[in-house]
């Protein structure tokens, strides 16, 4: 049909040279490998990127955070239980956000109770002394969990301890010890009596709820025990400190009167502490545990328990758990998909038969079992070994399929008609082209590894606080039971991490999915 | 003919299987210790005489110090003292450990337990069915509309955030900030009544949120592959209108796969979530499992397992069988 040659005139026609042969050229772009393409299409996916971002920074949280608190899951101060929420940075300035403080609704002995404890302190346990009276006369103001705890009962301590005490309040200027309460003095009420809280003079020393007396201008009345000079009572200890004002005592009515500090009892003195110095003063002079003034950062459960170290201690746990068993249960899973799978026929139905019937054991029931015979010293191991015994299954199950998909194709033949073993087919040839899905599922089952972990902890079936450290699931218990002491945030720390890591482990999962399936590119969905 | 083969196999399988967990379970409970330390207020005497009534231990005789010696009787025959129980009298043992039951029958104990966990359960269901394939169904015929991605980004927070935070939000939010809902399940007997019913709710809220989005996925999936299929654009050419095609042709198409798992869903009905019966504290079995465990009351424990196996092995049979009868084009178990 190509007419046109012919009406070339001859003479254009030029001989070829030797040069001008077209061979066929090299390929000038580098080679994608198939691992190559894979992380290319992963890349693209922006979910799984993010996705990936947040596992590093969890994983990341998780080694490093425990070697930033002093605190561990073991640690716990029922003193400060609920504390809220506490970072310096944020106290200390006048934001109303993660200071230590919680918003509190009360009626208005509640609130002379708390001013008078602010005023004896110095503390702001009302923030900026503000507070709103609604209709009903109730209360409303910002509560410092911190200072708000005051001082408890009256404490019992040693003559060591109180020299020593006094020791630190001179050298670094901060007042652990107030003046006591003459035992006279007191409320009758037992409960009342050894309450340190109460250093004012009361409206009625009989009454089961105690509410202060105020002078004219409206102010609390002190009722600390009083001496005059060189005129003490055998019961008052000697004591050589800071004053809550002066050095040398008050003057009142021409007279030098001294404070009493402490009062003689069998067994030590009787002091008034107050909590936040006191607990500063145990942590920093006696037990030394790198533990200085209160400061939760995601504040404390309801038995004390510091939430920061118990998430990063349980994250910790979570982690190196999921690692180890999904490492073990792949090799497993693999060994025993691959001989099922690429043999085939008797043996396949053996091994198949045996999975099914173990795969339908509940695993609650394999670690009940296991928590019965090993006792309960040892549920990290029960942990371990119940999920080890059960987690194999599923990837068993993706490894013959990967199998069955692959073992007839041709490559395999002609690897058989070259010679090569079973083994070197099996894993040569075979494995790696099933890699992706195999590792595919490997990421999803680690966020279901950890989730199960988590409820178990939550249903108190596995409880891991005995072998000194804790998880997420008993965090999140602890947050429910929080719930009707309106201390949200208990929850919220746990939750938040949870979300955040099966969110981002289903991200990244499906997108490794994507993209170790060349068929996928391209489509929406 | 083949299909009744196929079923029986599949029946002969599952009680193969059960037999197997159930026979393992009881060996290994009656390999630990017997618990015979009584309670306070208890004779030893009596719990002794209890465990060789129940064939248990054989040879009971006082010995120095008042302490009980006895001699184990083989496991095997323990069993079968056990299965016979079970069978000719229906008695699977009383509660021995646990305070609340104390020697109450365990079958009557856990009768009385089934209501809160079915109820709760069927509620989910019947909630969570209809809505799930109705969002799964609008998302798929308004595909990639706002309303699909609306629909979608429910979806995968509802299934990424694990149920544990979900019913613990739902809890803090509905029944704690807002007061709609009481904290935890009422005790009351009467299950039908309003009170009951709405103090279930929040439970039955947070477990039907994950089969909601269950069903959204698998329906959109399934109906916008169907729909995209030729004989769709048949019904079409041959004068059915849309609606018509759609609820005759491709809804009936797509639910060959969804039908299945309703259906294994209600038999799993009896199986519960322990989790939200923990968090809302209903009185149901999940409760009776964990307190068996908690208080290792071997009996209690080895008749909760096999409930437990046995709703699950039949909730996958149900769904497997359900297949070959509702789809035409699968013959299972045919050559």
């Amino acid at each position: 049909m190509d007419n046109n040659i012919n009406n070339i005139p001859v003479e254009k026609f030029q001989f070829a040279k030797r040069n001008d042969l077209y061979h066929d050229k090299k390929l000038e772009t580098k080679a994608v490998s198939y691992f190559q393409g894979a992380f290319r299409r992963f890349c693209k996916n922006k979910g799984s990127v993010v996705g990936g971002i947040v596992i590093a920074f969890l994983v990341l949280f998780a080694i490093i955070a425990p070697f930033f608190t002093p605190f561990t899951p073991a640690y716990y101060d029922m003193v400060y239980a609920y504390a809220t929420p506490r970072n310096n940075l944020f106290a200390n300035s006048n934001i109303d956000f993660w200071d230590g403080y919680r918003q509190k609704e009360t009626n208005y002995t509640t609130f002379l109770k708390d001013s008078a404890l602010a005023a004896e302190t110095g503390r702001e346990i009302i923030k900026n002394g503000e507070y709103i009276v609604g209709e009903e006369g109730n209360y409303t103001y910002r509560y410092d969990t911190y200072g708000g705890v005051g001082f408890g009962k009256y404490k019992t301590i040693s003559q060591e301890e109180f020299d020593d005490i006094q020791r630190y309040q001179n050298e670094t200027g901060r007042q652990v010890l107030y003046p006591v309460v003459k035992l006279k003095d007191r409320p009758t009420k037992e409960k009342n009596k050894y309450d340190a809280n109460i250093y004012y003079v009361t409206q009625d020393p009989k009454a089961s709820v105690i509410v202060p007396k105020l002078d004219k201008e409206g102010q609390i009345i002190p009722n600390y025990w009083k001496y005059e000079a060189g005129d003490a009572s055998s019961l008052i200890p000697e004591y050589n400190s800071l004053r809550i004002e002066g050095e040398n005592g008050i003057t009142e009515d021409g007279k030098q009167y001294f404070y009493a500090y402490g009062r003689k009892v069998d067994g030590g003195i009787e002091v008034r502490a107050e909590y936040y110095e006191y607990y500063t003063y145990q942590h920093q002079e006696v037990l030394k545990d790198g533990i200085g003034e209160p400061c939760f950062w995601f504040g404390t459960t309801q038995t004390g328990k510091d939430i920061f170290a118990c998430l990063a201690y349980g994250a910790r746990f979570s982690f190196v758990f999921a690692t180890i068993v999904t490492s073990v249960n792949f090799v497993l899973g693999v060994i025993w998909g691959s001989i099922s799978g690429y043999f085939g026929g008797k043996t396949d139905l053996g091994m198949e038969r045996f999975r099914e019937i173990w795969g339908s054991i509940p695993s609650m029931i394999v670690i009940t079992l296991l928590k019965y015979h090993m006792g309960s010293a040892s549920q990290v191991l029960v942990l371990f070994i119940a999920f080890f015994a059960t987690g194999w299954v599923s990837m068993a199950g993706t490894t013959r399929m990967q199998f069955y998909r692959f073992k007839n194709q041709e490559y395999v033949l002609a690897a058989r008609t070259l010679g090569a073993r079973d083994r070197r087919i099996m894993f040569k040839h075979i494995f790696p082209n099933g890699l992706g899905t195999i590792v595919t599922g490997m990421a999803l089952a680690i966020p279901a590894m950890i989730y199960s972990e988590t409820s178990l902890s939550y249903l108190g079936i596995i409880n891991l606080e005995a072998g000194n450290t804790t998880s997420v699931g008993t965090l999140i218990s602890a947050g429910q039971q929080s719930i009707v002491a309106n201390a949200g945030y208990v929850a919220l720390f746990p939750c938040v991490f949870l979300v955040l890591l099966m969110l981002s482990f289903n991200l990244f999962g499906n997108g490794l999915r994507d993209a170790f399936n060349p068929s996928l590119r391209g489509t929406e969905d | 003919m083949y299909m009744f083969k196929y079923v029986m196999k599949r029946l002969g399988l599952m009680l193969f299987t059960f037999s197997i967990i159930f026979t393992m379970c009881f060996v290994l409970i009656k390999l630990l210790p017997i618990p015979t330390n009584a309670l306070p207020g208890q004779d030893p005497e009596i719990v002794m005489k209890t465990l060789e009534g129940r064939g248990w231990i054989t040879n009971i005789r006082e010995g120095k110090n008042g302490v009980w010696e006895y001699d184990r009787v083989p496991i095997f025959l323990q069993y079968g003292n056990y299965l016979k129980r079970i069978v000719t009298k229906g008695d699977f043992g009383i509660a021995t450990t646990y305070g609340e039951y104390l020697n109450m029958n365990l079958w009557e104990v856990f009768v009385d337990h089934l209501p809160p966990t079915i109820l709760i359960n069927i509620y989910s269901t019947l909630i969570g069915v209809p809505i799930g394939l109705g969002l799964g169904i609008l998302a798929a015929l308004k595909k990639n509309k706002w309303q699909d991605q609306l629909i979608n980004i429910f979806i995968i927070l509802i299934i990424s955030v694990p149920s544990i935070v979900l019913a613990l939000m739902i809890q803090f939010v509905f029944c704690f900030k807002l007061g709609w809902f009481p904290l935890t399940m009422s005790t009351s007997n009467d299950y039908l009544s309003w009170e009951v019913f709405h103090s279930t709710l929040p439970a039955v809220f947070a477990l039907c949120l994950g089969s909601i989005a269950g069903y959204a996925r698998g329906t959109r999936a399934e109906l916008s592959e169907v729909l995209t299929g030729e004989f769709m654009l048949l019904a079409r050419t041959k004068g059915l209108t849309k609606s018509q095609a759609i609820f005759r042709h491709a809804l009936r198409n797509s639910m060959v796969v969804i039908f299945p798992s309703i259906l294994g869903e209600f038999v799993g009905v009896l199986y519960g979530s322990l989790i939200i019966e923990k968090m809302f504290a209903i009185n149901g079995v999940g409760g009776l499992y964990l307190n068996s465990i908690t208080f290792q009351d071997y009996d209690f424990f080895m008749l909760l397992s096999g409930f437990y196996t046995l709703i699950s092995l039949t909730a996958g049979i149900v769904t497997d069988i359900s297949y070959s009868f509702i789809d035409p084009r699968i013959r299972m178990g045919a050559k």
